[in-house]
């Protein structure tokens, strides 16, 4: 069952000449539990994607279904509502508040949604514990490092039970044992049931994908079949 | 990947037999390469004929026979592990040679051609990240030979990432950014090109 559902997805920016295609007739699905990742160049329209998905922007034309809703039915407050609740953000910068510690940064969407201060606490002392961060939730951003402000942003980003999770360049800025932890914990994100959408230009973030869907020019020009069993590439392996 | 070499340091932790050369070999190598009992008695007899190895009855293990390195063995081995392969020229490589191949003929659209092996490439990416999800099965060895192969794809895929964005751009006749203040050198010559 998808949970996400891009149909005939198009996006304009601009107008007349200075009219920029950014996104040409996307198709998309995602199911609940599986990992997107969009690969594409700078440029391809991999961010203008997520945004659209994310209700942060709407689309020229085409309609978005997040969990089965039609985004283009929601009013603007319908639309933040669903943010709030079932969507989760992680930006290559992580977009932390400065000012909060870890574990307030993590219960801030919570507390926005309604939910008291005591429990939203709680569950993000939870979901810190997720995270192998438990011990770090009293402290600051600038008192973390880089892979330890992502995971920060990922538990945010699940907190509370949401079901979508869409992540630009999550591990752009990290090295590559922080970039494969990120990986690992957004799959786990999507185990436990959420869907996922990284869009990312790495190839070795994307290998951790379900399905690896290629843009080009703000098209899907291609994506990868289903993968095999791991035993498979084994099998293969010559004999000397 | 070199057989020999490998054999010569498994027995310079002391004196083995053939087939635990074996299975010590590919445990060590992440059992990605197997290697078969009649090439490794091959190798040490050719160890041997070069005095690298020494074999030995080891009476109390029956007849079995075992080999130990020369101090020979120790030198070649240590020289061995110290030089690097030889990366000094481009390798002849296949996906190269096929993207600059077409680019040049009529008809052919390079840059689905090259989508055709990125889209190949990440699903053997994906694949071999497969086997790191479940760490249990991931021992050391394994783990270092997963991310070796891992990169190498890696590597191709940012090369036709590359490719792709340099010929889109040659084709609009776009100008490659290039720092005025540095002036080219006179003559660059072609690789592969003679001296």
């Amino acid at each position: 069952m998808s949970y996400l559902e891009l149909r005939d997805i198009s996006k304009i920016y601009g107008e007349g000449a200075a009219e920029v295609l950014a996104l040409q007739r996307v198709d998309l699905s995602v199911d609940a539990g599986s990992l997107v990742a969009v690969m594409g160049a700078s440029g391809s329209g991999k961010s203008t994607l997520l945004t659209i998905a994310g209700s942060l922007e709407d689309p020229t034309r085409g309609e978005v279904y997040v969990g089965g809703r039609a985004l283009s039915s929601l009013s603007r407050n319908g639309k933040a509502q669903l943010r709030r609740q079932s969507i989760g953000y992680v930006f290559q910068d992580y977009n932390l508040l400065a000012g909060l510690s870890a574990v307030e940064n993590v219960s801030l969407p919570l507390e926005l949604d309604g939910v008291g201060a005591r429990k939203a606490q709680l569950a993000a002392m939870e979901s810190l514990d997720d995270f192998g961060l438990k011990d770090r939730a009293s402290h600051y951003p600038d008192q973390l490092s880089g892979g330890e402000r992502q995971r920060v942003a990922i538990a945010r980003a699940v907190v509370g039970g949401r079901q979508l999770l869409l992540a630009d360049e999550p591990s752009g800025a990290l090295d590559s044992t922080n970039a494969e932890s990120v990986m690992r914990l957004i799959l786990a994100a999507c185990h436990r049931g959420m869907a996922a959408v990284v869009a990312t230009h790495d190839a070795q973030l994307a290998s951790w994908a379900d399905r690896v869907i290629f843009l080009r020019d703000g098209r899907i020009v291609d994506q990868t079949l289903p993968v095999d069993s791991p035993e498979a590439i084994l099998a293969n392996l010559p004999n000397q | 990947m070199s057989v020999r070499h490998a054999l010569l340091a498994l027995l310079s932790e002391g004196p083995k037999y053939g087939l635990q050369l074996r299975q010590e070999f590919e445990a060590r190598t992440g059992e990605v390469w197997p290697l078969n009992v009649g090439q490794v008695y091959t190798t040490l007899q050719r160890l041997e004929r070069e005095g690298l190895v020494e074999s030995e009855d080891l009476v109390d293990e029956g007849r079995q026979k075992g080999f130990h390195i020369t101090e020979e063995g120790e030198v070649e081995l240590t020289k061995w592990l110290r030089t690097p392969p030889d990366f000094s020229s481009p390798p002849r490589d296949e996906l190269v040679i096929k993207v600059l191949v077409a680019f040049e003929l009529p008809g052919v659209d390079v840059h689905d051609l090259i989508q055709v092996h990125r889209r190949y490439l990440v699903e053997l990416m994906q694949q071999w990240t497969r086997l790191k999800e479940d760490e249990s099965r991931l021992d050391l060895q394994f783990a270092l030979v997963v991310d070796a192969e891992i990169f190498r794809l890696d590597s191709l895929v940012r090369w036709l990432d590359t490719a792709d964005g340099r010929l889109k751009r040659a084709v609009a006749g776009v100008d490659e950014p290039a720092p005025k203040s540095f002036p080219l050198p006179k003559a660059r010559r072609k690789v592969g090109a003679p001296e």
